[in-house]
């Protein structure tokens, strides 16, 4: 166990490398930075002095190296906008995002995998051909789209919720969250929605499709020809066996919505991480992207290895050894 | 005569399918005594397992049991609802399946398997109910019970994964189980020991069984009575010596005449010609009569049940005493 911890550590190193070049050449292919944040009337002089300060003005696999090196004492650089070192300002912001891409996930999985298994279990039914519409729906609506519908419709027409920015916040052991205060729940609650719906239509799709394909299975005949309920089939034969897929993409969408949730903060002007990413994006702050995407390459790698992990404690034939 | 502990009368099972109406079982009617053991052999789709199926109200759409009635000890289980059908099934009724592998749930251990087939029918500690499974195990022969009830199916051997399936149909000593070819998956060995200890369970508990396989040598080391299918149909049964010594319906004859153990060393198998008819499309008269040497105009008609003593067929040609088959 410790072995495959350690050879999957060693693989995120690699990919975290690769990432990282892949990044920086393209960042560098984009255009210089300088540009943008300078004013249009600086001298040739002042600009020429800042290009040097920053080192743009060295080859490329040299600036490569000057990162890496950089990296290894643990800097990922200034950001050029903000001007302050780029780790903890990505760190600052992941507490916004975290908290409403966690609620998303949870509520999405929490809700949609007992909705999946009852249409599922019963695919012809009034209610499962509602519950089909809801994920179809959850599906094919853009999210932005979703996002403007409910800012209008609770922000502005109903005005029962506020439609933008985070509200108040409490430390926990000095992390600002929101989801403590009335005030931040009641900011939180558009912006979660929002990127709910996606997760939900996914969650019931999943789950539907593993409980009708395992309820034609001699699995469950088996168990009914023992006289077990349909609660007691549902809730133990067949929620067991269907977990293994919903935790694969409970880990891939909260990783996804962990690195991307920009179009959602960005309407519902969330200070997370997705609104950092694509503002620095539009300012050209290179040294942001590029610390940016190695974590977020570092954040998919770290969740792929708890997903394998919770692999072996779901599927005994994945656990090795004590065989009885 | 006392009454029977199973009564199927009539029974008649029906697949809606793109082809038509499938009807899988036609009209099949047997009984089992207590303490019987009841072989029910023929091809393969010749009703067989939906036959047991129906018996337990197991039957999905676009399945439905159409017609005929099953009584246990009188009470008549089709129609039944379905909480009345649940408490007896694995009750009094248990139902083991032909591939061990594809029965068990390969995500939970045995023990939770065993303790949720028991919590269905009986309010039991955790402790009490752990010491009754690793009773019932240890009497079907897996060593170490009590231990292995924390193993998961991938980690028993398919003879040790049927003992497992089996012990769970003797949970609640059942009055009656409906064996469905629990041997064919397994290797020729294995499925000795398991007939062995099977025949020694039966007679040691005295519940009733239907032995279900289309290996008729199988079935008569083991029934006291056999049923032979075919198309749906029961074409066939008696005790299990008459019907294996004399068959009357010719094919229960070309069954017999195809096991290789009947063969002359070095001569080639027996093989009844030709393939069962569509269920969609099953002939007026005699379903068999298209592979049957014997056939004439008078196969065109339905065949009725003939009684002969303790046995009955339904065959217009009945094969006679002396008669090679
Ligand atoms: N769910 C179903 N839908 C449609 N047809 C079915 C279904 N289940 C069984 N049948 C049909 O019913 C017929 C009888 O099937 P059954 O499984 O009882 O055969 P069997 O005698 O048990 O055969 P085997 O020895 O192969 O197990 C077959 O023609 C089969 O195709
Ligand atoms: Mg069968």
């Amino acid at each position: 166990m410790l072995g495959f911890v350690i050879q999957r550590l060693l693989q995120a190193v690699v990919v975290m490398l690769v990432m990282s070049m892949l990044v920086f050449a393209g960042v560098y292919a984009i255009g210089n930075p300088i540009d943008v944040f300078l004013p249009a009337n600086a001298t040739q002089e002042i600009r020429a002095q800042t290009i040097a300060a920053y080192g743009f003005d060295r080859p490329l696999w040299e600036q490569y190296w000057r990162f890496l090196v950089r990296l290894a004492h643990g800097d990922f650089g200034r950001s050029l906008i903000f001007g302050m070192p780029v780790l903890p300002l990505i760190l600052s912001k992941l507490p916004a995002t975290l908290e409403i891409a966690l609620a998303a996930v949870l509520v999405g999985t929490l809700l949609g995998v007992p909705l999946g298994i009852y249409a599922g279990y019963r695919p012809n039914s009034p209610l499962a051909r509602l519950i089909m519409a809801l994920s179809i729906f959850g599906f094919s609506v853009p999210t932005f789209w979703i996002g403007l519908v409910l800012i209008l419709t609770f922000g502005v027409y109903l005005g029962w919720l506020p439609a933008g920015s985070r509200g108040d916040t409490v430390l926990v052991f000095g992390v600002p969250f929101s989801f403590l205060t009335w005030n931040g729940l009641q900011h939180m609650l558009l912006p979660a929605l929002n990127l709910t719906f996606f997760k939900l239509a996914m969650m019931i799709r999943l789950s539907r499709a593993g409980t009708r394909e395992i309820m034609l299975t001699d699995t469950i005949k088996f168990a009914r020809a023992a006289g077990l309920s349909e609660r007691a089939v549902l809730g133990r034969h067949v929620l067991k066996l269907i977990s293994i897929p919903i935790v694969t993409v409970f880990g891939l969408e909260l990783g996804s919505t962990l690195a991307f949730a920009v179009v959602t903060e960005t309407i519902f002007s969330w200070p997370g991480v997705g609104k950092l990413i694509i503002d620095s994006i539009t300012s050209l702050d290179r040294p942001v992207m590029v610390a940016y995407l190695v974590l977020v390459a570092f954040l998919f790698i770290t969740i792929n290895l708890l997903v394998d992990l919770t692999y072996a404690t779901l599927d005994p034939r994945l656990r090795r050894g004590r065989t009885a | 005569m006392t009454a029977p502990l199973l009564a199927v009368e009539g029974l008649t099972t029906e697949f809606a399918t793109k082809a038509g109406i499938l009807r899988a079982v036609n009209g099949v009617s047997f009984e089992v005594a207590r303490g019987e053991v009841m072989g029910l052999v023929g091809e393969s789709g010749s009703g067989k397992t939906v036959t047991g199926f129906s018996i337990l109200g197991l039957i999905d759409p676009p399945g439905r049991v159409t017609g005929g009635s099953v009584r246990l000890d009188g009470q008549e289980l089709v129609g039944l609802p379905g909480g009345a059908m649940r408490a007896i099934r694995g009750k009094r009724i248990a139902m083991v399946f032909q591939d061990p592998a594809m029965t068990l749930n390969p995500v939970l251990s045995i023990g939770t398997q065993m303790g949720l087939a028991i919590r269905a029918h009986a309010n039991m500690s955790e402790a009490k109910a752990r010491q009754h499974m690793a009773a019932v195990l240890t009497r079907v022969g897996i060593p170490d019970a009590a231990r292995r009830l924390d193993a998961f199916p991938h980690q028993f051997s398919g003879g040790m994964r049927q003992r497992v399936a089996i012990a769970m149909a003797l949970l609640h000593a059942p009055d009656l189980i409906i064996a469905d070819e629990p041997t064919t998956a397994l290797d020729v060995s294995i499925q000795a020991q398991i007939l062995a200890e099977v025949k020694s369970l039966v007679a040691e508990t005295g519940m009733a069984m239907i032995w279900i396989s289309h290996d008729l040598a199988t079935v008569s080391s083991l029934a006291h009575r056999i049923a032979v299918m075919y198309a749906g149909r029961i074409v066939e049964q008696g005790p299990a010596v008459a019907v294996l010594r004399q068959p009357r319906h010719r094919y229960t004859s070309g069954l017999l005449a195809s096991l290789p153990s009947r063969a002359q060393p070095g001569a080639e198998l027996v093989q009844i010609p030709g393939a069962p008819p569509s269920l969609t499309a099953l002939p007026p008269g005699c379903a068999f009569a298209p592979r049957c040497p014997r056939a004439d105009r008078a196969c065109e008609t339905l065949p009725a049940m003939t009684r002969e003593g303790q046995r009955v067929h339904a065959c217009h040609h009945p094969v006679e005493a002396g008669e090679a088959a």
